[in-house]
This record gives C-alpha cells, sequence and structure tokens, in this order.
C-alpha cells in the first residue's frame, strides 16, 4: 500500500503522482495493488466531498489523475475486467439536456464504488433507457438533468420504463442542481439528488450494502 | 463619455446622473399618468439600491421563454418570429404587470446564427427540439496552450482564434492579419490583400446579411420593449451587460471542466488572463450603458457557485478580478446588477467586501438563505431573488404565497430587497406565476 501515492493523488499532485505510478511500476509493484491505492485517493476525495472540504474541481482533477494512471497501468493490467459485483446502474442525462458534468462524477464514483455502471451519455430517451435496462439488468437508473424541462422529460422517460414492464425491477434516482422531492414526487422516481454523495447514498440503500 | 464633463463628476454624481436620465427616458409615453407610473417604477429601483424602503416591494423576475409559453408559443417562435414575440411580450406584461420588463435579450434572434453558422450553442431549429430555450454545447473552445495568445493581445486572440471557431461562417478571420500590422503607407497595402481572397470575400457577404437580420431584431426589440415602456411604464431591466473574468475564461472559452483543471495546472497564467479581461469587461459596459441611457448593468456569474471551489479559492481566483470588474463599474457611476445563479451561501462574507462602497450594487440569489444573505450582504447592498423555479412549475398557487410572505418577512422589511426569481423562468404553471405576482403585491405593500 502506497500512502505516498494516495497523498500525492489526494493532494492534486499530477506530476508527482503519475511519476510515482511510473517508479513502483518499474520497480515491480503489483498494478492491481497501484490501482487499488489510486482508488483509495479517489475514495479519499469523495470523503473530503462530503464534508466540504473538497469540491468538484477536486473530484474532476482527480479523475484527470485517475484517467493518467489507468492509462500507465492498462498494458500492464491483464484483462481484470472490472465488472462490478454491486449490480447494474444505466445512468445518462435525459432527453432535451446536455449537461453532464455532475453525471460524470456520479458515473466515476459509483463505478470506483463497485457498481457495474453504463453511461448513456446525454440527450437520453426513454427507448434508450429501457434498451440500457433490459441489455444490462439493470438494477438502479440515475436520471440526470439540469434544465427545468428536464423535469417533464424525466416524467416521460419513468413512464417509458414503465410501460416496458420494467418499472418493478429498477429502483430511480432523480438528479442534478434543480432536484428535490417536489421533482422525485413529480416524476415519479424513488429517490433524488443534488450530489455524487446522495447518489452513492441511494445507491448502497437500494442494493443493501455500506455507502 | 455620457456628459461632456463626466471626468469632472464624482461616482456618486456620475451615479445619480445616469440614474436621472433613466427615470426621466426622453420617450413620447401613452399618457401623463404612464409616464408618472414609469418615474415611480424607476423610484422603487432606486429606493430599493439606496438601502431604502420602496413605495411597494419591486417585483423584478428573470424571466426566459415563460411569456412564450403563458401566449401559447413555442421556443422556436421566440427566436425566429418577431409578431409572436411582441404579442407574447404584450400579454405577459399587461397580465401581470411587473416591475422590470422580461430580458428580451434573452429572445435571440436564431436567424442572425443561423447565417453565421454558430457552433457555441444549439437552439430550435437548430439542433434541438422546437420548444427549448438554447443550450450551450461544452467543450473546449480555447486550447489549454492558448493563454499566451489571449494574454500577449485579446483581440488579436478573439478575431484571429477564438471567433473563427465560434462561427463557421467566421473561420476565415484566421486567415487574415490582426489590424495591429497597419501603420505606414507601405506596410498597408499587403494587409488589404487578403481581403480580396474567395473564402473572405464570402465571409464578409455573411457578415453583411447577418448584420441586416441583427439589426431587424434590435428594431423588433426595442419596438417591443419600448411598448412596454411607453403604455405600460414599465422600465428595462438592464442597459448593458458584463461578465466575471472567470466567467467569461470558463463559460465559453476554456469550459467548465477546463477551467477547473487550468486552476491547478496552469494557475498563473489564468490570473494573467483575467487581469488582462478587467478592463474590457468594464469598457464593453461603459459603451453599452451610454448608449441606452439605462445604468443597471446585468451580470450572470456562474463558475464561483457554492461547490465550484473553495471559499480561499473563490478568493484567491474568482473575486480579486471580478471586484476589480465592479469597482470599475460603480466609479462610472453604473449600477452592477449581480445574478448568483447556483447557491451562493459559501460566498456571502467574500462577497460583503468593505472595498466596495454601500448601496452601490445589487446581488440577486437563487438557492441562497436568504436570511443569511440579508443579514451579511443586505447590511451592505441591495439584495433580491429567490422564488424557485421548480415551486413555480410544479408547486400550488398556496405554496407559492406562502413562500413570498416569508420571504419578504426576512429580507424586505426595511427595504434593499427586489423580489424575484431563483431562476431566468423558462417554464411556470400560470396560475402559480400569478400567485408569485400576487403576493409580491399584497405582502411587499407594506411589509
Amino acid at each position: 500500500m502506497s500512502k505516498e501515492l494516495t497523498d500525492a493523488i489526494v493532494g492534486m499532485r499530477e506530476d508527482e503522482a503519475l511519476a510515482l505510478v511510473k517508479q513502483e511500476l518499474a520497480a515491480g509493484a503489483d498494478p492491481v495493488a497501484v490501482l487499488e491505492d489510486a482508488k483509495a485517493a479517489m475514495t479519499e476525495l469523495g470523503r473530503l466531498f462530503e464534508c466540504e472540504q473538497a469540491f468538484i474541481p477536486e473530484l474532476i482533477m482527480g479523475g484527470e489523475i485517475m484517467r493518467g494512471i489507468s492509462e500507465e497501468l492498462k498494458p500492464h493490467l491483464k484483462g481484470t475486467g472490472e465488472a462490478g459485483t454491486r449490480g447494474a446502474v444505466v445512468i445518462g442525462t435525459v432527453q432535451g439536456d446536455i449537461h453532464d458534468i455532475g453525471k460524470d462524477i456520479v458515473v466515476m464514483m459509483l463505478d470506483i464504488n463497485g457498481y457495474d455502471v453504463h453511461d448513456l451519455g446525454v440527450d437520453v430517451s426513454g427507448e434508450q433507457f429501457t434498451a440500457a435496462i433490459r441489455e444490462h439488468d439493470a438494477k438502479i437508473v440515475g436520471l440526470s438533468g439540469l434544465l427545468t424541462l428536464a423535469f417533464d422529460s424525466m416524467k416521460t422517460i419513468i413512464e417509458d420504463i414503465v410501460a416496458a414492464g420494467l418499472r418493478d425491477q429498477v429502483k430511480i434516482m432523480v438528479g442534478g442542481a434543480p432536484a428535490d422531492v417536489q421533482v422525485q414526487e413529480y416524476t415519479g422516481a424513488d429517490g433524488w439528488g443534488n450530489d455524487v454523495g446522495q447518489a452513492l447514498k441511494l445507491a448502497a440503500e437500494w442494493t443493501g450494502g455500506a455507502a | 463619455m455620457f456628459t461632456d464633463d463626466w471626468n469632472k463628476l464624482t461616482a456618486d454624481e456620475r451615479m445619480a446622473t445616469r440614474l436621472d436620465a433613466w427615470q426621466n427616458v426622453p420617450i413620447a409615453f401613452a399618457s401623463p399618468e404612464v409616464k408618472q407610473i414609469y418615474h415611480d417604477r424607476v423610484q422603487l429601483w432606486r429606493d430599493a439600491i439606496a438601502l431604502k424602503k420602496p413605495a411597494h416591494v419591486p417585483i423584478t423576475p428573470w424571466i426566459g421563454l415563460f411569456p412564450m409559453r403563458y401566449a401559447g408559443f413555442t421556443g422556436h417562435d421566440g427566436y425566429y418570429d418577431y409578431e409572436k414575440l411582441g404579442i407574447a411580450w404584450d400579454k405577459y406584461h399587461q397580465d401581470f404587470q411587473p416591475d422590470a420588463i422580461a430580458m428580451t435579450l434573452a429572445m435571440v434572434p436564431g436567424k442572425v446564427f443561423d447565417i453565421l453558422d454558430y457552433k457555441m450553442y444549439d437552439w430550435p431549429g437548430h439542433g434541438t427540439e422546437q420548444d427549448t430555450s438554447y443550450q450551450y454545447n461544452e467543450k473546449e473552445w480555447m486550447k489549454d496552450d492558448e493563454y499566451d495568445l489571449l494574454i500577449a493581445d485579446p483581440s488579436n486572440y478573439w478575431q484571429r482564434f477564438y471567433v473563427p471557431r465560434m462561427f463557421g461562417a467566421l473561420e476565415p478571420w484566421s486567415m487574415l492579419p490582426p489590424f495591429t500590422d497597419l501603420c505606414e503607407m507601405p506596410f498597408t497595402a499587403p494587409f488589404f490583400a487578403g481581403f480580396a481572397a474567395p473564402p473572405v470575400r464570402e465571409m464578409l457577404q455573411k457578415i453583411m446579411d447577418a448584420g441586416d437580420a441583427a439589426m431587424e431584431w434590435l428594431q423588433a426589440f426595442m419596438a417591443i420593449d419600448g411598448k412596454q415602456m411607453a403604455t405600460l411604464g414599465i422600465p428595462q431591466m438592464a442597459g448593458s451587460s458584463t461578465k466575471a473574468p472567470y466567467d467569461i475564461i470558463g463559460d465559453t472559452m476554456r469550459g467548465t471542466r477546463g477551467l477547473m483543471l487550468d486552476k491547478f495546472r496552469r494557475p498563473d497564467k489564468l490570473k494573467a488572463a483575467m487581469e488582462r479581461l478587467v478592463p474590457l469587461a468594464i469598457n464593453w459596459a461603459v459603451r453599452s450603458a451610454d448608449a441606452t441611457g439605462n445604468p443597471i448593468v446585468f451580470i450572470p456569474i456562474h463558475k464561483g457557485a457554492d461547490g465550484f471551489m473553495s471559499d480561499a479559492d473563490y478568493r484567491e481566483f474568482y473575486w480579486p478580478t471580478f471586484k476589480a470588474v465592479l469597482l470599475g463599474l460603480i466609479d462610472e457611476g453604473l449600477v452592477p446588477l449581480v445574478f448568483a445563479e447556483g447557491g451562493y451561501n459559501e460566498r456571502l462574507q467574500a462577497i460583503a467586501d468593505p472595498e466596495i462602497p454601500d448601496g452601490r450594487m445589487i446581488w440577486m440569489f437563487d438557492d441562497t438563505d436568504m436570511a443569511r444573505a440579508k443579514q451579511i450582504v443586505g447590511a451592505h447592498q441591495c439584495i433580491g431573488g429567490n422564488v424557485p423555479g421548480s415551486m413555480l412549475a410544479m408547486g400550488t398557487p398556496e405554496q407559492v404565497d406562502a413562500y413570498v410572505k416569508d420571504l419578504l418577512a426576512k429580507t424586505a422589511t426595511d427595504g434593499g430587497f427586489l423580489l424575484s426569481t431563483g431562476i431566468v423562468l423558462d417554464e411556470a404553471d400560470p396560475a402559480c406565476y400569478k400567485a408569485f405576482i400576487d403576493a409580491g403585491r399584497k405582502y411587499g405593500a407594506d411589509v
């Protein structure tokens, strides 16, 4: 376990973190262990975000550093196939809306926390959501939106999920800056959240695990 | 200069001069009664800005597409059909009689953007559904290695690098040399030879066509706003706009993500670029305000909201150049109308900066604790806000009434408050919106 690497990532020291990874690999370190140290840093960043000591830029920069580290490790990781064990999640920004920064952070943190996340991107229709739920046997659906038009889009998508006979199979969360209990009730969702911490809590509750 | 003796006036005198001009706008009102109504409405604004208690709480909502939908029209209609735009604006203002005209500026002319092949946004008829508002395409329109170009010469950077990316039709600007090549006679003709190139000629024709379309829109806009002023006595919400330098770079240049990474990867270049933008941001507002005669400067702010950075980072990266812009505007006698979109709970201490003179600007809030905002910021500046868009779209009239009553009790008892929406309103249940206006009138009359 390399505290040095974890500290460098949490400290946002990008060049130092990448240099450490290269050094560790050259010294024969187990690439899976190196990846675990990097993930520990992301979990710590998530915790700091929860207690308002880290903010969105730190999560994004952390994600960037992770991306760089994953690139370094990829040739050394032989088909570890990171299939999440906590269940499949289908997530996307709803039709009519193309905002994705918050959604991307939620995708990253759910993935790190062991969910099998399928990111459908932006401007996603009910048809695309229902197809993805079927294809991946999803347990959780995340509908993201920033614009007020997203509320109606979320409602329609949930109606499509009902019509497809899939509503009982999934728990649905609505997310984004304007999400609140009013939006949850209006759209017919099971939960709502304004940030990644709330998304992780809901996902854990719905899969019976710890957040 | 706004007046011939401008350089001799103090900032206080300049502000009074501009407010007087706005209040006594030389237009032909429908009647002396309407002229008085207009005069009284601007007085509401003046009193609120001066931290006094106006005759009643001014109701100044942020309005987007709502009037179009209220009139049974679509977003597309708003951006392309000036007749329908006029009908919708007339109906909205007659029915609700707010103390500021809905921002017609936001009803952008789709035709201009079609001609110029605008790439930065999508809008109805051009990449989105027919009945949405325009949407920004988040991407790095400014590359991470272009800070030095911007810092060295912003105009050159805009003209030859950034603008050619914004508009497909303006790509050929990147083929032309910068205007700073022009000096002595022998060095001049080669500059103009560039304009003979067929792609440049085509571009110039499109610019002229866009100019015609923009002028058509501007005339429609002025007629529509002019009608609300002249027949209903409602003033425009602002006479100019500008932005915080951090948002200029973050919103439509480096993008949200790019900017966040720049804060870690190249902080000194980011700061130097923002410094270069301060005088440009001030000058933009001054030129427009001198032309319109309305001293209120609309400044939407975005990337410094709660969650987007720590308090320390806000004070180091966001606030210094924004404050410099605010002080520059105030020195010119202008009144910044800052709309802090998102949450600003963590910023209240920073923005209650004692170096900004009291009673010179307006802070409008969205998802922020208004009692705290009143206590910390409202002690020094007029504040406003913050009826939630979700409540106006999906709540009940009873909820809206209760919210406004509670809000005014917390913020307006000693004046210095403008009642508004928390967001630019595209969607609302008309019954809820009416409840918002009615509650504002009822509880704002004697709060």
